[in-house]
């Protein structure tokens, strides 16, 4: 499944945020988005995601317009983890995953057997299981991404788009997010995630979109994109690259103003 | 493990379904009850053989042909006021955001009010509550409109709205001619007196036609509930959506205001005591008719029988409804200060 978004230009009424902008995302890829704040990676989710409706310009689905598309047909696709949702007041987990299958229902087919399993693979897919039954107003922050997290998965769509995944966790839950959405991933799902941590981005993505101003300003591997001149050109943060005694990524050493003078 | 049982009682949750029943069963023996009860007193047993078969013309007249369409409308018009506030708590996530609080009653009965005087009678008066609670709704919708509604400001817009309509409605009532003007005023008051069953055909058809739309519009409701950006990502148009569910929310009470005048708190009320009660998440549209149905039905039968002499159930439901308003505000700052 490919998405595409084609010389699109976009933005709110009263402020104007890309122009012209070509975006190709690879089936099968792990694409990170990163930019500093305010530089449209999450509004060019939104469009991506057809919460936003360009202006000029398409998103193109396997090369078919989303706009043309019935909104449900696009859900059967495309999921979104949006950075804020609400849980309605005494909803289970796993009646907040199971809202997920709307876009597999309709009034005549209300809960079936396919609702069912979808609703259990999300769950396992993110050890949320043994939460099932409990309130998601009780449950930690970690614990209640996940259980949107399964709530988008048990939407079953082959390409999955994440606003910010990550934002308010600890480091810890962090990464057990991330390797959900790498086994994700690996399973074959098409992954699309607005990502503020560099080094988690190179880590994790196979893919990395580097935006500033509106515009892409680098794409590519992480090799690629994440280097000292080019984190200091999008960022304006003087920085050292340097492999990840882990993983051999890139990992950036930012320079504070100390380390600058000396 | 999620277990099969499990998944299958949280989706169609037990306690709900039962809850639900016994609320219907226990809205439909009032509304028996409440046939019977009177200057004419009449048996359950007698009140049922009335309807289902053959009575003694005396008894039929009094059951069937007086007492009946109104206690129809007592279901009917009870089961529209709670949808129309499960609709709107839902859609503003609040408790307070229903529309007798945010103005939707208040605009319908200045539609009725002014046809009333304009054409001197009650001919066009559904059409012209309708349209006054429509044209409320969309004003507080577009003032309250910034990038979207938000609850409160929706809350806030309306509860100023109802007042400046308040001071139309006294506006219009001390221009009009006298007889108008009491006519009128009774209308105020919100009462199921003398409505016969031409009113209780309109009104159930009316309300009949406007739960058709919801059928479709409940399922989108619930997708709302878990935020504009989710709900759109799960495939739901949401703001055409979300104007259809106001459209037809109000008209279910604004259908209830034409007829019977407003009626105050049931569908401040119902969506809660039914929310509490099936303990179920979110908006609970079957349960909050059958909650607003009881409610109505019960609140008109006191009102009828119980003081020295019959009261329009209006003032009934705001004794009770007021004495809720009370605690919900209280228990709504509490929260808010904490």
């Amino acid at each position: 499944m490919t998405l595409e978004a084609s010389k699109v230009t976009f933005g709110y009424r009263d402020r104007p945020v890309g122009t012209d902008l070509d975006l190709s995302i690879a089936p099968g890829s792990f694409t990170a988005i990163v930019g500093p704040n305010a530089c449209g990676k999450s509004t060019l989710l939104r469009v991506l995601s057809r919460l936003l409706k360009p202006t000029a310009g398409a998103v193109l689905l396997d090369g078919k317009a989303i706009a043309s598309m019935p909104s449900k047909q696009v859900a059967r696709r495309m999921g979104l983890l949006p950075q804020t949702s609400t849980a309605p007041d005494g909803i289970t987990a796993a009646d907040l995953v199971a809202r997920g299958r709307f876009p597999h229902q309709s009034a005549l087919r209300q809960w079936s057997r396919a609702d069912e399993a979808a609703v259990r693979g999300a769950m396992e897919a993110t050890g949320t299981t043994d939460l099932a039954d409990r309130l998601v107003d009780e449950l930690s922050g970690g614990q209640r991404q996940r259980v949107w997290v399964a709530m988008v998965l048990a939407q079953e769509t082959g390409l999955l788009l994440l606003d910010e995944p990550t934002t308010f966790l600890d480091i810890a839950h962090q990464i057990e997010l991330l390797d959900i959405f790498a086994g994700l991933n690996d399973e074959g799902r098409t992954v699309v995630a607005v990502l503020h941590d560099l080094n988690q981005a190179a880590r994790y993505a196979s893919h990395i979109v580097a935006m500033r101003d509106g515009a892409i300003a680098a794409e590519g591997t992480p090799e690629e994109v994440i280097s000292a001149d080019i984190v200091e050109r999008v960022f304006d943060l003087p920085c050292k690259v340097v492999p990840d005694p882990v993983s051999g990524t890139p990992l950036v050493i930012p320079l504070g103003r100390a380390q600058r003078r000396g | 493990m999620l277990r099969a049982g499990d998944a299958a009682s949280t989706r169609a949750p037990l306690r709900a379904l039962l809850v639900t029943a016994a609320l219907a069963a226990a809205a439909l023996l009032t509304a028996v009850i409440a046939l019977g009860l009177g200057e004419m007193r009449v048996s359950a047993a007698d009140v049922v053989q009335a309807i289902v078969a053959d009575a003694p013309p005396a008894v039929e007249t009094v059951v069937v042909q007086w007492r009946l369409p109104r206690v129809l409308l007592g279901l009917v018009f009870g089961a529209a006021l709670g949808l129309s506030g499960a609709v709107f708590q839902s859609l503003t996530r609040n408790p307070l955001g229903s529309p007798d609080v945010i103005g939707f009653d208040s605009g319908a009965y200045t539609g009725a009010v002014v046809s009333i005087i304009a054409v001197g009678g009650t001919a066009l008066v559904i059409p012209s509550a309708l349209a006054g609670g429509i044209a409320t709704a969309l004003a507080v919708y577009l003032l309250a409109y910034r990038r979207g509604v938000h609850g409160f400001r929706l809350i806030v817009v309306g509860v100023a709205l109802t007042a400046l309509l308040g001071s139309v409605n006294t506006y219009l009532l001390l221009k009009a001619e006298l007889w108008t003007a009491q006519m009128a005023a009774v209308w105020a008051a919100g009462s199921l007196n003398g409505l016969d069953w031409a009113d209780a055909r309109h009104g159930a058809a009316v309300v009949a036609a406007l739960v058709v739309p919801l059928l479709w519009l409940g399922r989108r409701l619930r997708m709302l509930e878990l935020g504009d950006d989710a709900a759109a990502a799960a495939g739901v148009a949401v703001e055409p959506v979300r104007l259809a569910l106001i459209v037809v929310g109000v008209s279910l009470s604004a259908v209830v205001t034409a007829l019977a005048g407003p009626i105050p708190f049931v569908a401040l009320v119902a969506p809660q005591l039914a929310r509490r009660l099936t303990r179920a998440p979110g908006v609970q549209l079957v349960p909050s008719a059958v909650t607003g149905a009881l409610l109505l039905v019960s609140c008109d039968a006191i009102a009828l029988n119980v003081p020295p002499q019959a009261l329009p159930v209006g003032l009934m439901t705001i004794v009770l409804g007021g004495a809720y308003l009370v605690w919900l505000l209280v228990a709504q700052s509490r929260k808010e200060m904490r």
